[in-house]
C-alpha cells in the first residue's frame, strides 16, 4: 500500500514536470497564452485593489460624516454636560466631542485670522457645539446613510439643540459610487473569469487535437481516461499559474506607477493615506483563482473532447 | 481463450461486417485469420479488443463476456490483449525504450520494474541495442519489432496482430512470424490477421478464413497440438 502510494505520487510528480517540460518546448506560445490570461485577470484584480484603497480613504472619511449639534446660546455648560451624558447612552453614536463657547471662540480666533474683529464684539457670538460621530458599519454604505439620517432627526429633537447639521451629501455620493464600482468589478471579474476559462479550454482543446494519435495509441494499449486526462489537467494548472503570476506582475507594476501621483493627491487633502499595492490575501486569491480557472478550463475541454477520440 | 458464438457486427448504415461467427481458440493456440480485404478480419480483431462491440451474439475472451464490460473497464481489458498493428502505431517523439515502456507506465509500475521488463522485452525481439533510438531511425522490420515488444511487455495472455507483415519483405515476415511462434510456445494465445497466403500455408497453424463477413473455412483446432511442438 505504501509502495503503491509512493509510485502513484511519483507518477503524478512525473506528469507534473513532464507537462511543464512540454510547455516550455514552445515558450512563445506558453508566454502568449499566459499573457492573455494574465491581462484578463489583472484588470479586475487591479480594480479590486484600487477599490480597497478607496475604502481605506473613506474609512478616514467616517470622521467627516459627523453631525454638529449647535446648542442654544442660553445653554449652560452643566446643561450641555447633561445632554452629553444622555448621548453617550445611545448605541448609534461612536464618539462625542464637546466644544464649549469659549473653546469655539479660541479656535475661531486662531484659525480664522479675524481675532481682532472679534475683540470688537462684546459678547461671544459663537454657540457651543457637540460634535457627534455616528457609528457606521463599513460594509453597507446605503444603510449607513439611512441610519445617519435617522440619527440626525432624533438629535434635532433633543433639548438645548438649536440646529443639528449634517453635511455629508458628498460622502453619501462617494459611498454610492463605490457601491457601483464594487458591483462593476464583480461583473467584470465574472466575465473575465469566463474569458479565461474559454481561453484555457480552447488551448487545451488544441493540445488534445495535436496529440490525437498519441491518445488513440494510449487508449489502444489500455490507458484509462484518468491517465490520459492527467497531463492535460497539469497543463491547465501551469497555464493558470503562469497567467496568475503575469497578472500579479502587471498589477504591481501598474499600481506602483500610479502610487506616487495618488499619494501626492491625497496629501493635498491632508490625508495620511499611503497606497497599498497588493496584500497577501489578494495575492493568494489571485494565484489560487487563476490556477483553479486553469484546472477547470482544461477539465471541461478534456471531458468534452476525450470521448470523441476513440481508436477505430 | 477466445470464443465467438453467433457473433455479428453490423455497422450503422446497415453494412454487415461479420455475420454469425463461431469459433473457439484454446489458450496457447496460435492461429491465422485470413480472407480478402473487406472480408471482416480487422472487425473481428476489433471485437476482441473491444474497439467495436458485437451487434449480436457473444464474444468471450479469457472467460469474460465482452458485452458485460462497461466502457470505463475497457482499458483494463485491453491490458490483457497485446495488439500489433500494420502501421506499428508508435509514438515518434519518444525513444524505443519509452514506447515499449508505455503499457507499464499506464499500469503504474515502478521505475525499476519498468527498466527490467522493457529490456527483457526488447531482448526478445532482438532490439536491446536500440533502446535509445527514435523509431524514425529504424527500418520497417525493426519498427514492427518495437511494436511487438510493446505488445508483450506486460505479458498479456493474448496477442492480436493485424497484418503485422503487411509492409515487410518475405524474409523479414518470416522473422516476425518466428517471434510470434516463440510467444505461442510459452503459452500466449496468438491470433494473426494476414492476407499473405504464401506465408500462412507454409506454417503448420490453424487458419480461419473469412469470406463475405462469414467464416467460410476453419482448418480446425487440431493444429493447436502441433503448435507447441513446432
Amino acid at each position: 500500500m505504501g509502495n503503491w502510494l509512493h509510485t502513484y505520487l511519483l507518477r503524478h510528480l512525473q506528469v507534473f514536470f513532464y507537462s511543464l517540460g512540454q510547455l516550455t518546448r514552445s515558450p512563445l506560445s506558453l508566454l502568449m497564452t499566459s499573457a492573455v490570461i494574465g491581462i484578463a485577470l489583472a484588470l479586475p484584480t487591479g480594480l479590486h485593489i484600487i477599490l480597497k484603497n478607496m475604502q481605506n480613504i473613506s474609512g478616514d472619511l467616517d470622521s467627516a460624516a459627523q453631525i454638529s449639534l449647535f446648542l442654544k446660546k442660553s445653554t449652560s455648560d452643566a446643561q450641555a454636560q447633561q445632554l452629553i451624558q444622555q448621548l453617550k447612552g445611545m448605541p448609534q453614536i461612536k464618539k462625542i466631542n464637546y466644544i464649549s463657547r469659549e473653546q469655539a471662540l479660541q479656535e475661531f480666533k486662531r484659525l480664522s485670522g479675524f481675532g481682532n474683529a472679534l475683540k470688537a464684539l462684546e459678547k461671544n457670538p459663537l454657540p457651543a457645539v457637540i460634535v457627534v460621530q455616528p457609528s457606521l458599519s463599513q460594509s453597507n454604505a446605503l444603510s449607513n446613510t439611512a441610519a445617519t439620517q435617522q440619527l440626525l432627526e432624533q438629535l434635532q429633537n433633543k433639548p438645548y439643540v438649536d440646529i443639528a447639521q449634517l453635511d455629508m451629501q458628498w460622502v453619501k455620493r462617494l459611498y454610492t459610487i463605490m457601491d457601483i464600482i464594487r458591483r462593476g468589478v464583480i461583473i467584470l471579474s465574472a466575465l473575465l473569469a469566463l474569458a479565461v476559462l474559454l481561453v484555457i479550454g480552447n488551448t487545451i482543446r488544441l493540445a488534445i487535437q495535436n496529440r490525437r494519435d498519441e491518445i488513440v495509441i494510449i487508449k489502444l494499449i489500455g490507458g484509462t481516461d484518468t491517465f490520459i486526462r492527467r497531463p492535460f489537467l497539469y497543463t491547465g494548472f501551469w497555464y493558470g499559474l503562469f497567467g496568475g503570476l503575469i497578472a500579479l506582475l502587471l498589477v504591481m507594476t501598474s499600481l506602483l506607477l500610479l502610487s506616487d501621483p495618488i499619494e501626492a493627491l491625497t496629501q493635498s487633502y491632508e490625508s495620511r493615506f499611503s497606497m497599498q499595492i497588493i496584500d497577501f490575501n489578494s495575492t493568494v486569491w489571485l494565484i489560487g483563482g487563476s490556477i483553479l480557472l486553469g484546472l477547470s478550463g482544461s477539465w471541461v475541454a478534456v471531458e468534452r473532447h476525450l470521448r470523441e477520440i476513440e481508436p477505430t | 481463450m477466445i470464443r465467438f458464438s453467433h457473433a455479428s457486427k453490423r455497422y450503422p448504415g446497415g453494412y454487415d461486417a461479420l455475420q454469425d461467427i463461431n469459433f473457439h481458440l484454446a489458450p496457447g493456440e496460435m492461429a491465422f485469420l485470413t480472407g480478402h480485404s473487406g472480408a471482416g478480419k480487422s472487425t473481428l480483431l476489433k471485437l476482441i479488443a473491444l474497439i467495436e462491440r458485437a451487434s449480436r451474439g457473444q464474444v468471450i475472451v479469457n472467460g469474460q463476456n465482452l458485452a458485460k464490460i462497461p466502457r470505463r473497464k475497457i482499458p483494463y481489458h485491453r491490458r490483457n490483449v497485446g495488439m500489433i498493428f500494420q502501421d506499428h502505431q508508435l509514438l515518434f517523439d519518444r525513444t524505443v525504450f519509452d514506447n515499449v515502456a508505455l503499457p507499464l507506465v499506464i499500469s503504474g509500475l515502478s521505475h525499476h520494474e519498468i527498466g527490467k521488463k522493457v529490456r527483457a522485452s526488447l531482448d526478445k525481439v532482438g532490439l536491446l541495442n536500440k533502446e535509445r533510438a527514435y523509431p524514425i531511425t529504424l527500418s520497417g522490420g525493426e519498427q514492427q519489432r518495437v511494436g511487438i515488444a510493446r505488445a508483450v511487455v506486460n505479458k498479456p495472455p493474448l496477442l492480436l496482430a493485424d497484418e503485422p507483415t503487411g509492409n515487410l519483405d518475405p524474409e523479414l515476415s518470416r522473422e516476425i512470424m518466428s517471434i510470434f511462434e516463440q510467444f505461442s510456445q510459452v503459452g500466449v494465445t496468438v491470433l494473426i490477421a494476414s492476407h499473405d497466403i504464401d506465408l500462412i500455408t507454409h506454417l503448420p497453424y490453424r487458419v480461419l478464413t473469412l469470406k463475405n463477413a462469414r467464416l467460410s473455412n476453419d482448418s480446425g483446432s487440431h493444429s493447436s497440438q502441433t503448435a507447441g511442438q513446432y
